[in-house]
């Protein structure tokens, strides 16, 4: 780790800025992660005493939606489109492709912690399949030869940062 | 914007806003939809904006909501003359500005060239994908910013906000949509206007709107366009319909997925409110109204009403029994009613121009018009809209243009992983809510997937399986145990070891799944295992019993070899082969060991001489 990151005090503005409203719990741990980029244990605990809310409660709505990791995940978080549009136009063979590129599942991160493979059911982009959402960055029409020129670019950009 | 406190004053803020504008200076409209970003549109935006500095002209660059025909994007206008150029790259900006903004002199090459005729069209009306069309809802994607609620005042928008208010009782504008016959757009395609009384009628304070924005179903992305696109006519539908139940308060719940629609949305309600067309006495009135915003967590099942309010309530988004009614108890168990984004933007049609008017699109039961999405197996991809009962034959060969590389069609896969596979003797179909529901599929959300003859029906009821398994909340036993039992059973089939009788087995599990399911998506899952068998038995019998999967899709049932014929020995596929099962000499036929080869399709990908067989 380059700093400490104090969860605490961080997760405790995140509560009071959204009212303490315990309604507004999903919210919360949106803006957990986008602040830490995962769900760290401390910051549940906390958002948990804060608002007033059971920890397992806490837990289960953080481990029952797709969108919030309790792991760490990497600098790049690479996403694989799932949808059917994107499944007819090869989306397994794509994924397979970037399993053996990056040399992890779904789910994982890279020992380097650069890149996390995560598969989504459908971004919604579906005229360009099949579709890699790499960040915020939609790659359309993706085929396995274009995987390795993603990855090495943004391998590239890594290097000479 | 100052407050507008009355529909005399909404008037003339439209006025104004027209007398300003001059129709015949020149402006650039480029779509920014998901497709056109996806293909670097903003990029092509900043330099087209660029240029025109650099060339000292006054010209605005608007870039707007989606246009739809996403499979030739970025795509660009040049107005007053319409000039629509297509799959637009920064190195044509300079020639644009230089030739068609200047002086209005059409570039050739980008121009959409039709692929029979080989003629070029000069504006989107004339481009096959459009000339069906009937875009009403859509129609104003391509004209608004939509971070400026000045251009949606300036197509006269809220003026149905102001009729609503100013010419209609609550009660009125409910018998004014009851009487157009809208249903919802989400899926199950329930009538609107009956679940507004039922909410209307309902005890309790306060009262919701909800608009369902989780647009969760794959293959389906219009509401994504909507909220992107034309934030504004989401939100005045939702005004108009919280007038006529009397609500207080609205939310709208937007996919996780979709950044940008909930920053559109967001800009949008804040400009709204500023205008006084949202928040306390709307337009001068004693009706009250505000609108939150809740992001989604990833969950399909949060699509399905109960789930969804449990979602903004705070929770694991999980259904409940479908005994107690929406309308009655909903959010906070307070009467709500929960539309979905396209149902909300078909409002202010409504009331601006009649119920009348409106039913008179569509057919006997569904009236108005339907945004679909045409993608997967088809030449040209992209948001439609059109009038209730066309033909899938129309829509998938007029518009879509066929089938691409000269394969056959083989099924159109209609409501998302709740619905079904229709074949090709049904491209006759009218498609409406009772027609897609008569064969087995549903309306859903709108999605159609295109499958050629290279899509294996089987793996798509897999895929299917496999997406509802993952997405089942687990609440209830039949969802969560027969979906995963069903799947198990697809995945032996496709593995090659499937058995005789598996096929009675999957149906018999699809009557228990179907009825026992306490919510939609576990009493929907079966439709794409049903509709595939009633449709492709044959391919079910083929895996099962010979083995083999006539589409070449399922790796266990498939080898591939080399036709040496065709190979060049160019040993490229030699290259990219990631588990080194492709030998051969330069020049010369190679060969593939299939003990070796993991069926990943690179070879296929990478072979020029379409020299791999697949069997």
């Amino acid at each position: 780790m380059k700093k400490t990151v104090n969860y605490t005090t961080q997760t405790r503005e995140i509560v009071k800025k959204h009212g303490g409203a315990k309604s507004a719990l999903i919210a919360v741990l949106q803006d957990i992660q986008e602040a830490f980029n995962y769900l760290p244990k401390q910051a549940l605990k906390t958002a948990a005493k804060a608002m007033d809310i059971p920890l397992a409660r806490v837990y289960e709505v953080a481990t029952f939606y797709t969108a919030f990791s309790l792991k760490p995940r990497g600098e790049h978080v690479v996403k694989i489109c799932m949808g059917t549009a994107c499944h007819v136009r090869g989306a397994s063979a794509i994924q397979d492709k970037m399993e053996r590129t990056l040399g992890i599942k779904p789910g994982e991160t890279t020992a380097d912690g650069k890149f996390s493979l995560e598969t989504v059911n459908c971004v919604g982009a579906c005229a360009l399949g099949p579709v890699v959402v790499i960040n915020t960055d939609y790659h359309g029409q993706v085929t396995m030869a274009k995987v390795d020129k993603i990855i090495g670019k943004i391998n590239e950009e890594g290097a000479q940062s | 914007m100052k407050k507008i406190t009355n529909a005399q004053a909404l008037r003339q803020v439209q006025e104004d806003l027209k007398k300003n504008f001059d129709p015949n200076k020149k402006l650039v409209t480029i779509c920014a939809g998901t497709g056109c970003r996806g293909y670097g549109c903003i990029k092509v935006k900043e330099e087209l904006e660029a240029e025109i500095q650099k060339q000292n002209m006054d010209v605005e660059v608007r870039a707007t909501g989606c246009f739809g025909f996403c499979e030739k994007g970025p795509l660009v206008v040049i107005h007053p003359e319409k000039i629509f150029y297509q799959q637009v790259k920064i190195k044509d900006v300079a020639d644009i500005v230089s030739k068609t903004v200047a002086s209005g002199e059409v570039i050739e090459k980008l121009l959409y060239r039709d692929p029979e005729t080989k003629e070029t069209v000069l504006q989107e009306e004339e481009v096959p994908f459009y000339k069906k069309q009937l875009r009403l809802v859509f129609g104003s994607n391509g004209m608004i910013d939509p971070t400026r609620i000045e251009d949606y005042l300036i197509l006269d928008g809220y003026s149905a906000l102001a009729k609503a208010l100013s010419e209609f009782t609550p009660e009125g504008v409910i018998s004014e949509v009851k009487k157009a016959g809208l249903r919802g757009r989400g899926g199950g395609g329930f009538a609107a206007g009956v679940k507004w009384e039922g909410s209307r009628r309902a005890h309790g304070e306060p009262k919701y709107v909800i608009a369902n924005g989780d647009e969760g179903d794959p293959g389906a992305y219009m509401d994504r366009s909507l909220m992107e696109g034309n934030p504004h006519s989401v939100i005045e539908g939702m005004i108009i319909g919280a007038y006529a139940i009397g609500a207080s308060e609205g939310y709208i719940y937007v996919r996780n997925e979709y950044p940008l629609a909930v920053l559109h949305l967001t800009m949008a309600i804040a400009a709204a409110k500023e205008a006084g067309l949202l928040g306390k006495n709307i337009l001068g009135s004693d009706f009250s109204f505000d609108i939150h915003i809740n992001k989604g967590g990833g969950a399909f099942v949060c699509g399905e009403s109960s789930a969804l309010f449990a979602s903004i309530e705070g929770r694991a988004g999980e259904p409940r029994a479908k005994y107690i009614h929406a309308v009655e108890r909903g959010l906070w168990d307070k009467p709500t009613v929960l539309n979905n984004v396209e149902t909300w933007a078909n409002v202010p049609l409504i009331i601006n121009r009649g119920a009348d008017w409106y039913a008179s699109i569509g057919t006997e039961g569904s009236k108005g018009t339907k945004i679909f999405s045409l993608v997967g197996k088809i030449n040209n991809t992209g948001l439609i809209e059109v009038p209730m009962g066309m033909t899938l034959r129309e829509i998938i060969y007029d518009m879509g243009g066929g089938i691409p590389n000269g394969r056959k069609f083989k099924a159109v896969q209609t409501g998302g992983p709740s619905g079904g596979c229709i074949p090709e003797s049904l491209l006759d179909l009218p498609v409406d809510f009772d027609k897609l529901y008569e064969v087995g599929s549903m309306m859903g959300s709108g999605g159609m997937i295109v499958m050629d003859d290279k899509s294996c029906m089987v793996d798509v009821a897999k895929y299917f399986l496999a997406f509802l398994q993952e997405e089942s909340c687990g609440k209830c036993v039949p969802c969560r145990e027969g979906v995963r039992r069903m799947r198990e059973i697809l995945e032996d089939i496709c593995a090659g070891k499937g058995q005789e009788g598996d096929v009675e087995l999957l149906e018999h599990l699809s009557t228990g799944v179907a009825d026992g399911s306490l919510c939609a998506l576990g009493g929907s899952a079966p439709n794409p295992v049903l509709s595939t068998i009633r449709y492709f038995r044959d391919e079910y019998d083929a895996h099962i019993r010979d083995k083999r999967c006539p589409a070449g899709v399922c790796k266990a049932l498939i080898t591939y070899s080399i036709d040496a014929e065709k190979c060049t020995g160019c040993t490229l596929c030699s290259r990219v082969c990631p588990v080194q099962a492709v030998s051969g000499e330069k020049k010369k036929a190679h060969a593939i060991d299939n003990d070796k080869c993991t069926r990943c399709g690179a070879c296929i990908e990478s072979c020029k001489f379409d020299a791999i067989l697949v069997k």
